[in-house]
């Protein structure tokens, strides 16, 4: 078996490094191919593990090679594919290689194609690196090199401008009603890779704590001894790993940088900023249950964060117009209900919701893809409408994943969602289970106004003079698989699923009575439903959702602002920050580098005062050293006498 | 006679030579002044050993009349080579590294 370890760890780097030969050049199709070939291998190598550990129940742990070994410190390459890794790595090989098949068609007419394809497979090994290992310091190597590979694909237009900042609420860079997604890509990279760093340094000191206090990093060694430490120990250790968790999912105060990484290229932020790196965080606190359930009250401030973040995002999306950042806005939702999950200790239930929403989000947006691509990169959902007829397939899979997400039954959505619910019902948080719920009922009305908004009604893109055309068939046959998982995929796999990984998380304890489960399924559908059924009336009614008078309302605003989140980041912290910067630029020119470059002046001048001495006339030089010499001989004599 | 005699004999030849090291412009006569200096260097050296009764400083002496031939030698060789490209030995006339 541990040979499709390898397989499926390294397949990928040899597709990111075969692919980076050829970056420099102009469109190869084989690059694309030949990395999507070589994540199918890394999938299939996948499946094998996942069926070996379903029927053997052994996990796979593998030492490559010693990597530090320094005194008591000893930091091997170790990867392990145990239940919760090996789920991980099919969503994540799976999804991927959809994406691959996908960027085929995405990229086709970009002319850094092959640089693309290069940083998409060394996103996927990163990712690898960061499920596989099994220790910390792995998994903090595979964390930053997500966050690098992040960076690189949501930059990857870096040659556009930036956008002015203005007022205008339907042009400024910062308003989800403009047609930008943020001020330019390079901004929406630098800003993601930064906000990730500032998280990053709080995970680094949890994992400091560890190492100092246990003296291990190996995931086992730490999770059997965490309990002897301290309680308030334990508390930061936690807290601190949970920071860096809240980075990498952009949980608040961490989230805005996901929404303007809707800049880069439509299969990344499908592949990235919806299925996989964004969940790292969440995969953290499940790998770290131990640690986790030890202090139950970080558990629940996880938890009630995660709703907050549910419910606000949930809210951002309702005004949105940018179809791509609907469907992050919704993102961070999703990640909001996993980090609930996760907070009050229903591990697996988490990682059950993260694989669903894998499979419905990616394609969600690879959708979102097809309906920019076929009306020239337009991102405004109101300037679409009535796509339905020119694009049929695109037009059924983005639904039934609308449907999924929304939570109706009998799709994956649904069987994850409902969990959560319950949980948070049953362990009696009944608050965050009435945020959840009513989430819920928003998360099927702004899904099902994105459809209705691009697939029916008016076609409004006739006054751009589009003409929107379904894309290749190949592109549409890589979305089917994901679409058919997100609708029996929580069907078929949840028996199996739930029996697999209670082997390595917690079973769920919760006591619902059946007859309340069954009250708690009902009212859910029934929200779900009905904010489904309000989204569609409305439309076929109006053609629109909000009146021009609540347009000008200021919750109105508030919402398509973000809460006003990029001007506070943008006022409170970047403009002090700049003149912070300015002035300590200034102290660097007056006093640093003067006091640098007068040294070497010193000594400069000195050289060419004295140049004189050097006359090139043999007897004069032999005269001064004989004066010298004299002086030094009087000099020694004086001394000697005085002694 | 005491060491002291050999000794300042020593002492005004070695200040004979380097004022001839100094004052002549010739290079021929500079190598004469160079060879006085070796040779009062080499006059102390075989006084105090003979006072001393130690026949290491004569050895020495010996030495430095050889080195003073090798040094010669090469000298005039450069100075014939000198005197070839510039046809002059005067040490005015080759100053070619001024700062």
């Amino acid at each position: 078996m541990e040979k499709y370890l390898y397989i499926a760890l390294f397949a990928p780097l040899v597709g990111s490094l075969v692919a980076a030969l050829f970056a420099m050049r102009p469109r190869t199709l084989f690059t694309g191919i030949f990395t999507s070939s070589m994540l199918a291998v890394s999938m299939i190598a996948s499946f094998i593990l996942l069926s070996h550990i379903i029927s053997t129940e052994q996990i796979v742990h593998v030492t490559m090679m010693d990597w530090i070994s320094i005194g008591n410190l000893s930091i091997p390459f170790g990867f392990v594919a145990d239940q919760v890794s090996v789920t991980m790595m099919v969503v994540v090989t799976l999804v991927s290689t959809m994406v691959h098949i996908h960027s085929i068609g995405y990229m086709d007419h970009d002319k850094s194609f092959n640089r693309y394809f290069s940083y998409l497979s060394a996103f996927v090994f990163s990712m690898m690196i960061l499920i596989m290992s099994d220790n910390f310091a792995g998994l903090f190597i595979g964390w930053e090199g997500v966050g690098l590979c992040s960076w690189l694909l949501i930059g990857f237009w870096y040659h556009k401008e930036d956008m002015p900042k203005v007022k205008d609420i339907t042009k400024s860079p910062f308003s989800t009603l403009s047609p930008y997604s943020s001020i330019s890509p390079g901004y929406a990279a630098n800003e993601a890779f930064i906000t990730n760093r500032v998280a990053d340094l709080g995970m680094l000191v949890g994992i400091f704590l560890i190492y100092w206090n246990l003296g291990t990093l190996q995931y086992d060694e730490v999770f059997e001894h965490i309990g002897s430490l301290s309680q308030g120990l334990i508390v930061a250790i936690a807290v601190f790993l949970f920071i860096g968790a809240m980075g990498k999912s952009a949980q608040f105060p961490f989230n805005q940088w996901l929404a303007n990484a809707m800049e880069g290229p439509t299969p990344v932020s499908a592949l990235i900023h919806a299925a996989t790196m964004v969940t790292a965080g969440v995969y953290l606190v499940i790998r770290a249950n131990e640690i986790f359930t030890i202090v139950p009250a970080v558990g629940y401030f996880i938890a009630c964060l995660g709703a907050a973040v549910a419910f606000g995002a949930a809210l951002m999306a309702l005004v949105a117009t940018n179809i791509k950042k609907i469907i992050a806005f919704s993102t961070l939702s999703q990640l909001g209900y996993m980090f609930v999950a996760a907070g009050l200790g229903a591990y697996w239930v988490a990682l059950f919701h993260l694989a669903m929403h894998a499979f419905f989000k990616s394609v969600l947006f690879l959708g979102a893809g097809n309906v920019m691509h076929a009306t020239e990169n337009e991102i405004n959902i109101k300037n679409m409408g009535g796509l339905h007829k020119h694009m049929k397939p695109t037009s059924i899979i983005m639904t039934i994943a609308s449907f999924s997400l929304a939570g109706i039954m009998p799709l994956s959505g649904y069987f994850s969602k409902d969990i959560i619910l319950e949980v948070a019902f049953g362990s009696h948080t009944y608050i965050l289970w009435a945020i959840l719920y009513v989430t819920a009922g928003l998360t099927a009305f702004y899904s099902f106004r994105l459809v209705m908004y691009v697939f029916h009604g008016e076609e409004n893109f006739k006054k751009f003079g589009y003409h929107p055309h379904e894309t290749h068939s190949y592109v549409i046959a890589s979305m089917v698989p994901l679409a058919v998982l997100a609708i029996v995929g929580g069907f078929l796999t949840k028996n199996t699923f739930v029996e697999m990984i209670t082997k390595k998380l917690p079973e769920l304890e919760i006591h619902l009575s059946h007859s309340t489960a069954n009250i708690l399924i009902a009212i859910t559908l029934l929200i779900a439903s009905s904010g489904i059924a309000f989204a569609y009336y409305r439309h076929k009614k109006c053609g629109t959702y909000f009146s021009a008078n609540l347009e000008n309302t200021f919750v109105y605003k508030l919402l398509a602002n973000q809460f006003y989140m990029p001007h506070i980041i943008d006022n409170v912290l970047l403009k002090p920050y700049l003149a912070l910067s300015k002035l300590a630029w200034k102290i660097d020119i007056h006093v640093v580098d003067n006091i640098v470059d007068g040294i070497a002046k010193t000594v400069y001048n000195t050289g060419e005062k004295s140049k004189f001495a050097q006359n090139a006339n043999l007897s004069k030089s032999l005269l001064t050293m004989v004066i010298g010499l004299a002086f030094f001989v009087v000099l020694s004599a004086i001394y000697g006498f005085a002694k | 006679m005491s060491l002291n005699e050999y000794l300042i004999l020593s002492t005004i030849i070695f200040s004979i030579g380097l004022i001839g090291v100094i004052r002549r412009k010739n290079l021929l006569m500079l190598f004469f002044a160079t060879e006085i200096m070796l040779n009062a260097v080499n006059i102390g050296l075989v006084a105090i050993s003979k006072f001393h009764g130690d026949l290491t400083g004569q050895m020495f002496a010996f030495f430095i009349v050889a080195v003073a031939a090798s040094e010669v030698a090469i000298g005039l060789g450069l100075l014939i080579l000198l005197f070839k490209r510039k046809n002059n030995i005067n040490l005015d006339s080759i100053q070619s590294m001024k700062g």
